[in-house]
């Protein structure tokens, strides 16, 4: 059952470690690399989830997800946030803004896996 | 005629009695059955405003000028219409801070200026001089007509009116001055002068009844007979004259109405003797209807003594004697003679009292204290012994002046002298409760001019008149200056003397006391005192009856105890200075009391009873350091708050920075960190890797290895050079082989890029005092971030060295995609990196923010030229002199 991820980070690592993972999770990658590819991608491929870095250049990664939100094509897209802040109120802001996870970095890469897996299962 | 043992014996008694009412009041008191906290008594006792120049001089200026006697009662009762307002703050100001007298009120109104304190005593005792000669003469002319003897014409030792004064100034004492603590009431005295105000009343009363019915057949018969007589029609109009003289009653009146105010004996009365302020409510009605009462048959008197003798004939000014005299009724004359010696001894008792304690506390006092400073001994029988002395002193100068001047002069113009010298007060008191910018300077410049006036225009003339001084410079002026004429003063002519006198000493007075306060801000102390006066009314302590609140000018509480118990026992005596401090303790709850600002200022109030206001301030500050409160100090004080606004606000603006410094420095650890994680945590998952995987993954995991300790190792120099540890090794340094050295180390990483380096610099150039690898880190970081930004093969880099006589310019100039505007200015802030996002593994957003810090602590600044799109050029100046800047 393969889905569709999109990975979203402006960090050439992380999103090389993340791509890595997706794709031994089984599903196909494409990757943006700021706010505006993210959101031009998000609507172009419709990815079944986005992996969300929250700091990005350009448009964040929360005003991608309030975008993705607001837009009701895009009602089925799964949002997972990865912030480096991890602090009580982003995580607010990030759940509020509908995401649909929120995982700090540095992340545990099985937790995430599992993350993806849950959020993936009802798609 | 009645017989000079009889009245001597009859006026004996009358004394005695007096004593025997002060001792029974006193003796109340002391059992806390106040004889004197009744409102009729207080009233009764502010009857002290009536003298013998009521009793006697009244009638005479009567039968001279008609009502022209009687702004001088109208006066008191438009006062009285203040007392609810005015007399009430003064009460609880004076209750408040144990004031003694009107020098302490005035004193310490301004600061407790010992000064202000001195002056005005001087003034109420210079003024005050002729008054009590002038009861003086009352009682002896009274008894040189009673008795029909000649009166003060023999030598000084047969002059009865010697004894009297030496005996009233024994009562005096008796009355005033047997304990110490002046702000304690004198109970026995108030209940005395009560009932002598009783006795005048009545005596005067009588002698009217019996001109008014005995003589004639009632007033209307004695009116319309005078009527009827040219000589006497003129006295039933008002003043006199032909013409209504509207400015001298109104300054007659306004005299008069500051007077019950300001002589030291109705301040004493008033004020100081008050024992509830609610008693002021019945004073206000019934002490205007005691002078309605005495002032009734004034008129009738003047008029039947006028008719009985012939106008011209007899001294009107003991009619109240002569006529029950001359109708053969001694009784009611001895009655009517009592009744004078009443007012006369008890204006001379109350007004010896209250100059006594002025003289004591705010003239001698100060001197002895000065004159044996240091000396531990015991003073506290002192103030007693001077205020004794005061009075006798007082009585015998009131004799002397009597004997010099006293015939010269009408009664009513003697005591008219004494109102306008106390009327000085006025600016200084009544400004001092309602206006919070009036400076002791203010009214000591108008207490002078005012009183040096009175005594130009009003004493000098008085005693010229008397034939003491040549009568010419009142009619041509000193010197033939008409200009400075005693009584046309300026030329100010078409007034009476009095008005004249009062007109010019008070716009004076007035004028300079408001000039000179507003010439200069009050100090901090008389900004402090003015609060308390001004806001009196407002204050939280509204139970009069203790001292209330702290007080705004605070002592340092440096004062050892032993030294204020030392001074306690010097003023109060050991046994009163022991129960102070323990009754402080105890109420302190337990240990004896350390010296603090509320024992200390509590011990001041102490001794202010006992020597006044000034005295006691100048002795406390002996021992105890003052908090001086100067307008500097205040604005230091507001400085210091608003010092500690603005860094708090930084403070809170530093934590902010921080916070977000940290919150930076968080994400830039954390995202290594998640590479490092995530890379190792896929290989442990999976071991069958394809190797060339792993090893791609491994390399990462360096990379972002040496990022993360790049990173702490950056951030720890930040936090060093930002918080001032950093350590700077200053040693002289070739800039030029530095640069060399610097392109030389970053060579490699150029060459694996394919870029070029150019190096233009002189081949000389002066040295640097500087530390070399702080210089060197600059460097090497403006070329490792154009290594990062030049384009890849074909990227050209120039590093440019110049030098100035003042500085040392370095610029690094790349080929690459330059920065845009936008981001121009933010480059040099932390975590601020500029490019793109592929080339920042390498970065750690502290490279250029450092690398200012470096460049500003060596004098020198740091700036970015770039043209997106034709590169960047990021520079540095070095000064070669500079004094290193704290970061």
């Amino acid at each position: 059952m393969t889905k569709h991820v999109l990975i979203a980070d402006d960090e050439p690592n992380i999103v090389i470690s993340l791509e890595f993972l997706m794709r031994r999770e089984g599903h196909r990658v494409s990757v943006a690399r700021d706010g505006d590819a993210a959101l031009a991608a998000i609507r172009s491929e419709r990815p079944d989830l986005v992996l969300l870095d929250v700091m990005m250049p350009g448009r964040s990664g929360m005003e991608v997800c309030q975008a993705v939100r607001e837009d009701p094509a895009l009602a089925g897209t799964k949002i997972l946030m990865l912030s480096a802040k991890g602090r009580d109120t982003d995580l607010a802001k990030g759940t509020a803004l509908g995401a649909d996870a929120y995982v700090t970095k540095p992340f545990s890469t099985r937790e995430l896996a599992d993350k993806v897996r849950e959020l993936l299962a009802g798609v | 005629m009645l017989s000079t043992p009889l009245v001597l014996a009859a006026s004996f008694a009358y004394l005695l009695l007096l004593f025997g009412i002060a001792h029974y009041a006193d003796g109340r008191g002391r059992q806390g059955r106040s004889l004197i906290n009744n409102a009729w008594v207080y009233a009764l006792s502010i009857g002290v405003y009536c003298t013998a120049w009521t009793y006697y001089g009244s009638v005479g200026r009567a039968a001279s000028s008609g009502l022209w006697f009687l702004p001088i009662y109208l006066g008191p009762t438009l006062g009285m219409l203040l007392a609810w307002t005015v007399l009430r703050k003064m009460i609880r100001i004076a209750r408040r801070d144990r004031i003694t007298s009107i020098a302490d009120f005035i004193a310490s109104r301004y600061g407790k200026s010992r000064a202000l304190a001195a002056l005005v005593t001087l003034i109420a005792l210079v003024g005050i001089l002729p008054y009590v000669a002038l009861q003086l003469k009352a009682i002896a002319s009274g008894l040189a007509l009673l008795t029909g003897s000649p009166g003060t014409a023999g030598p000084w030792w047969q002059d009865s009116t010697l004894y009297i004064a030496l005996l009233l100034a024994g009562f005096t004492i008796a009355f005033g001055a047997r304990h110490l603590d002046s702000s304690e009431r004198h109970e026995g005295m108030v209940a005395a002068i009560a009932f002598e105000s009783l006795v005048k009343l009545l005596a005067f009363v009588a002698v009217g009844v019996f001109v008014c019915w005995g003589m004639f057949a009632g007033p209307g018969e004695i009116f319309t007979r005078a009527a009827d007589r040219t000589d006497l029609a003129p006295l039933l109009g008002l003043g006199g004259g032909e013409h209504f003289a509207a400015a001298q009653w109104f300054a007659l009146t306004l005299l008069a109405m500051l007077s019950v105010f300001l002589l030291p004996r109705q301040f004493q009365m008033l004020v100081v003797e008050n024992t509830d302020e609610r008693h002021l409510k019945r004073l206000s009605w019934a002490f205007p209807l005691y002078l309605l009462l005495i002032n009734l048959f004034v008129l009738p008197i003047a008029l039947g003594g006028l008719l009985h003798f012939g106008s011209g004939r007899a001294n009107a000014e003991t009619f109240v004697l002569s006529l029950p005299l001359a109708l053969d009724s001694p009784g009611l004359a001895l009655l009517a003679f009592i009744g004078g010696l009443s007012a006369a001894t008890g204006m001379i008792i109350v007004e010896a009292i209250a100059v006594a304690t002025m003289v004591s506390n705010d003239l001698a006092m100060p001197l002895l204290l000065r004159a044996q400073r240091g000396s531990p001994r015991d003073v506290s029988a002192l103030p007693l012994a001077v205020r004794r002395t005061v009075i006798v002193a007082l009585l015998l100068l009131g004799y002397l002046y009597f004997r010099v001047a006293g015939e010269a002069y009408a009664l009513v113009s003697i005591g008219l002298i004494s109102f306008a010298a106390v009327a000085q007060f006025a600016p200084a008191l009544f400004g001092g409760m309602y206006w919070k910018g009036g400076t002791r300077a203010g009214a000591l410049a108008g207490l002078a001019a005012g009183f040096a006036l009175w005594a130009w225009t009003l004493l000098l003339p008085s005693i010229a008149k008397s034939g003491w001084l040549p009568a010419a410079f009142l009619a041509h002026g000193p010197f033939g200056i008409a200009l400075l004429r005693p009584e046309q003063l300026f030329g100010l002519a078409g007034f009476d003397n009095l008005t004249h006198a009062l007109l010019w000493s008070l716009l004076a007075n007035a004028g300079l006391y408001v000039a000179v306060s507003l010439a200069r801000a009050p100090t901090g102390r008389e900004a402090a005192q003015a609060l308390r006066f001004v806001d009196a009314m407002h204050d939280a302590g509204h139970d009069v009856g203790h001292d209330s609140g702290a007080r705004p000018v605070a002592w340092r509480g440096a004062g050892g105890s032993d030294e204020l118990r030392a001074l306690a026992a010097r003023f109060l005596g050991v046994d009163s200075a022991r129960r102070l401090l323990a009754d402080f303790a105890r109420r302190r709850g337990g240990s004896p009391a350390a010296p603090d600002a509320e024992l200390v200022n509590q011990l001041e109030t102490q001794l202010a009873g006992a020597i006044g206001s000034a005295s006691a301030r100048a002795a406390v500050a002996s021992v105890v350091e003052e908090e001086t409160l100067a307008p500097d100090d205040v604005l230091r004080m507001l400085d210091e708050t608003s010092e500690v606004r603005a860094l708090n606000r930084q403070l809170a603006s530093l934590d902010r920075l921080k916070d977000d410094f940290m919150s930076s420095v968080t994400h830039e650890l954390r995202t290594p960190l998640t590479s490092i994680r995530a890379f190792a945590e896929l290989m442990r998952d999976d071991p069958q890797m394809d190797p060339a995987q792993r090893q791609h993954f491994v390399d990462l995991i360096v990379a972002e290895s040496e990022r993360l300790s790049r990173l702490v190792n950056q951030v720890l120099d930040m936090a060093k050079i930002e918080s001032g540890h950093a350590e700077w090794r200053n040693e002289t340094i070739d800039l030029a082989a530095l640069v060399a050295h610097a392109v030389e180390t970053t060579a490699a990483g150029f060459q694996a890029r394919g870029i070029t380096v150019t190096v233009e610099a002189p081949a000389q150039v002066p040295a640097l005092h500087a530390d070399r690898d702080r210089i060197l880190q600059v460097l090497l970081n403006l070329l490792s971030n154009a290594a990062k930004f030049a384009p890849q093969d074909g990227g050209r880099v120039t590093v440019r060295l110049q030098a100035d006589a003042r500085e040392a310019r370095i610029e690094v100039r790349d080929n690459g995609p330059g920065v845009p505007p936008e981001q121009q200015r933010l480059v040099f802030e932390k975590f601020r990196q500029g490019g793109d996002a592929r080339a920042r593994p390498q970065g750690t957003g502290l490279g250029l923010p450092i690398s200012r810090q470096i460049v500003e602590h060596y004098g020198g600044r740091m700036w970015l030229h770039s043209t997106p799109g034709e590169g960047a050029c990021f520079g540095f100046a070095l000064p070669w002199h500079a004094e290193e800047t704290k970061p």
